[in-house]
């Protein structure tokens, strides 16, 4: 074959295999558009005010399709399903208390997407921001408001890469002194000082003493319970596989997602509660495996978030292991119910 | 005693190699061959790059799915792909030089991995994907090397490998971004990215069809050996040979992971967070610049020396994460260190090898430092972490150091120049 007709034949490849780039390219640049109208029978979605102390109300990231998608949006706990009031800002993950919210959400830059975490005053106003190091995952404030946490998914970094970590920062947010990662942190695990290269936090939850919190710390394949103390800043193994943990208002148990054995690699969990005293486990009512830090809505009954048609739906069951999951709203993540 | 390069230096292909160098003129073009397989890697590498960006992101929000756990079976698949990258080797050089097809079916085996990632949607299937794409890049490695160093003079040889290295790191470089602008372009566009990576690689895979000569049958070759497996392990016997696949593992046994020179770099010179992500591309800009000219050092001084150097760069990158002082500068200066560690040693360990392997057996031979190199860092990988967990970051670091003087040394020794190096 000549050089010419070589030529001619790669020339010929390349501009059918860009037809179909191109063409791929503008059929996914199309869904912008679907996604921007709203969707027949979803939820009503209003611009208003949101603020983060009327009590009462749950705040959450909404994901209906139509022009307040991901905004933070909130409904009477009451009514969780009915009318949404949108307030303009998007988060990716939210979570609030005492009048401090946390707000997860990507920077769209020039040359690559950045994340970052802001923290918001009642009105959603930005007080401070600080860098995440890659795509959230968990966010949480302690019950005073004083102190907020996040986790993220820092990615592989070589060829087909599979190794992932997470980072896990705490700031205080009266000082704005951050911890960009637990891992400063001492580790006790099993009464000895622990180090390895393989630590892993995430899903920070807090106390109301704003010293004590709790965290999954992994290494070695296994997931742990740990308590934190911020003065110290020390963390001590409790239990073990225990991950995404969730303190509940009265602070005597831990919701949790454990990675029960014979379940499917994409579907290890289920949710289970903890009693700090007893150290006894709990199976709740939920046959399906849940991938999030559960919320209490009071002391007697958890709200997570599965996987639906827009994103994730809302769900709640009660804490003692009794019932059955109910549906509370669809396309919905992220709740967090304001109680002053 | 075989020597590959013993018949003068003539090239194994005459169609795809630089003419002979008159004496007085220093700079010869580089074969077209190196520079088409150049080309192909450049582009394999905006595809592979353009996946590896994203998934990631793809996994955690486009799938929903936790990564984290992902990584458990690399340690597995770490010893098939050796076996992998063996076979190809041997396969590449059975039949009188088939390195062109052994190549272009791993190119095409990773190519056709692009459309499958999007009809996987769990982990199980997505990771039996990716260990293909791995499978084709095993397969391809050494044919491709075995080519470069076939289509180039002993005299050229670094820079033509200094060359494939620049075009195959500037590909990984141009991938992220093109991923990143389709991202952009679109919502949730994870599978317009797979979609045009697809795309991209089969380019890939027609510049190598195309454009890259198959080995023309080289009566030459028949005489000096017969390219059977037990050939292929007999070259172990060959002093040469031994030394440098026993150096490459040793030298491999102190090289720690890049993943830990980052941690290390984060934890030890307080890189802030948001700059750990682009930790890599200053890697990756180093090699890029330094690949040709550390090449054509090689070409000159000779490879081994060079390859050596290559480990003082990584001696020097150790030395200075051990010293507790924060310089703002210091973090550039380790990954300026760890660049020129990989532009002095990955292509120029090729072009070291090539000098003692001969021309049937190039591609087993190749194959065979590679894999034992590859061996050596995960076996590393493995102390390295046991060591950190017993004893902490710093002595961890402190003992690789140590075990990288104690290597480089003994290496020293072992890697004295060849006849034709002492020759110049």
């Amino acid at each position: 074959m000549t050089i010419r007709n070589r030529v001619l034949i790669l020339l010929a490849a390349v501009i059918a295999l860009a037809a179909v780039a191109v063409a791929s390219v503008l059929h996914a640049s199309a869904r912008a558009e679907r996604r921007d109208r709203a969707q027949p029978g979803g939820p009503r979605v209003t611009s208003g005010t949101v603020t983060l102390t009327t009590p009462g109300r749950m705040v959450f990231r909404n994901m209906a399709w139509g022009p307040h998608r991901d905004e933070l949006t909130t409904v009477p706990a009451s009514d969780p399903s009915g009318p949404r009031t949108a307030s303009g800002v998007k988060c990716l993950r939210f979570y609030a208390a005492s009048g401090t919210g946390v707000c997860l959400q990507a920077v769209h830059g020039p040359v690559s997407d950045t994340y970052r975490a802001l923290i918001l005053d009642a009105h959603l106003r930005t007080r401070a921001h600080y860098d995440v190091p890659g795509i959230p995952s968990r966010a949480r404030v302690s019950p005073t408001g004083h102190f907020a946490a996040w986790t993220a998914f820092v990615g592989g970094d070589s060829y087909a890469g599979t190794n992932f970590s997470t980072r896990a920062a705490i700031v205080d947010v009266r000082t704005g002194k951050l911890t960009s990662s637990l891992e400063a942190y001492r580790i006790l695990k099993d009464g000895h000082a622990y180090h390895a290269p393989d630590v892993n936090f995430w899903g920070v939850t807090f106390a109301g003493d704003d010293r004590t919190f709790y965290a999954t710390l992994a290494t070695g394949g296994s997931t742990y319970l740990v308590r934190g103390d911020l003065h110290t800043r020390t963390v001590t193994t409790l239990h073990r596989n225990v991950e995404c943990p969730s303190l509940s208002p009265d602070g005597t148990r831990i919701a949790y997602k454990k990675r029960v054995k014979g379940l499917p690699k994409d579907a290890p969990w289920r949710l289970y509660v903890l009693d700090l005293r007893t150290m006894r486990e709990t199976p709740l009512a939920e046959p399906r495996s849940v991938d999030d830090q559960a919320v209490w809505r009071d002391n007697h009954t958890l709200v997570y978030a599965l996987p639906g048609d827009y994103g994730a739906d809302l769900y709640t069951i009660p804490a003692d292991g009794t019932g059955k999951p109910h549906r509370i709203s669809t396309a919905a993540v992220s709740p967090a119910y304001l109680t002053q | 005693m075989y020597v590959a390069d013993s018949r003068a230096s003539k090239p194994a292909s005459a169609e795809g190699a630089a003419r002979p160098t008159p004496a007085g003129r220093r700079r010869a073009a580089v074969a077209p061959t190196v520079l088409a397989l150049g080309t192909v890697s450049l582009i394999t590498d905006v595809s592979s790059e353009m996946v590896t960006a994203v998934l990631p992101l793809y996994l955690v929000a486009g799938l929903g799915l936790s990564p984290l756990g992902f990584g458990l079976l690399d340690g597995i698949y770490n010893g098939f792909s050796a076996l992998v990258r063996l076979a190809g080797g041997h396969l590449a050089d059975r039949g009188g030089g088939r390195h062109k097809w052994v190549a272009g079916l791993g190119y095409g085996i990773s190519a056709l991995c692009k459309p499958l990632l999007l009809l996987a949607h769990s982990l199980t299937p997505i990771g039996l994907v990716l260990a293909a794409d791995r499978t084709g890049k095993g397969l391809r490695t050494a044919p491709r090397d075995a080519l470069i160093s076939l289509s180039s003079t002993p005299e050229t040889r670094g820079r033509a490998f200094g060359v494939h290295r620049a075009m195959d790191t500037a590909g990984a470089l141009l991938g992220p971004l093109a991923a990143f602008l389709i991202l952009r372009a679109t919502v949730d566009g994870y599978d317009a990215v797979f979609t045009v990576s697809f795309c991209v690689a089969v380019a890939g895979v027609l510049v190598l069809v195309l454009f890259v000569p198959g080995s023309s049958s080289a009566p030459a070759i028949e005489t000096a050996v017969r390219p059977t497996l037990r050939a292929a392990v007999g070259l172990l016997r060959h002093r040469d040979v031994r030394r440098i696949t026993v150096c490459a593992l040793l030298l491999g046994l102190a090289t720690v992971s890049d993943s830990f020179v980052y941690l290390l770099l984060q934890r030890r010179l307080g890189v802030p967070d948001r700059w750990f992500a682009l930790l890599p591309l200053g890697t990756a800009a180093a090699f890029l610049l330094l690949a040709v000219p550390l090449g054509r050092l090689a070409d000159r001084v000779g490879s081994r020396r060079v390859f050596l150097a290559g480990h003082g760069a990584l001696l020097l990158a150790y030395a200075l994460l051990l010293t507790s002082w924060h310089g703002t500068f210091l973090p550039y200066a380790v990954l300026l260190l760890h660049g020129t560690f990989y532009a002095a040693t990955d292509g120029v360990l090729m072009a070291a090898a090539s000098d003692s392997v001969p021309e049937a057996l190039r591609s087993s031979g190749l194959a065979v430092v590679q894999t034992g190199q590859a061996l050596a860092r995960f076996a590393c990988s493995l102390g390295f972490g046991a060591a950190w967990s017993l004893w902490g970051d710093r002595t961890a670091l402190l003992a690789s150091t140590v075990a990288l003087l104690l290597c480089a040394t003994v290496s020293l020794a072992f890697l004295r120049p060849t006849a034709r190096e002492k020759a110049r």
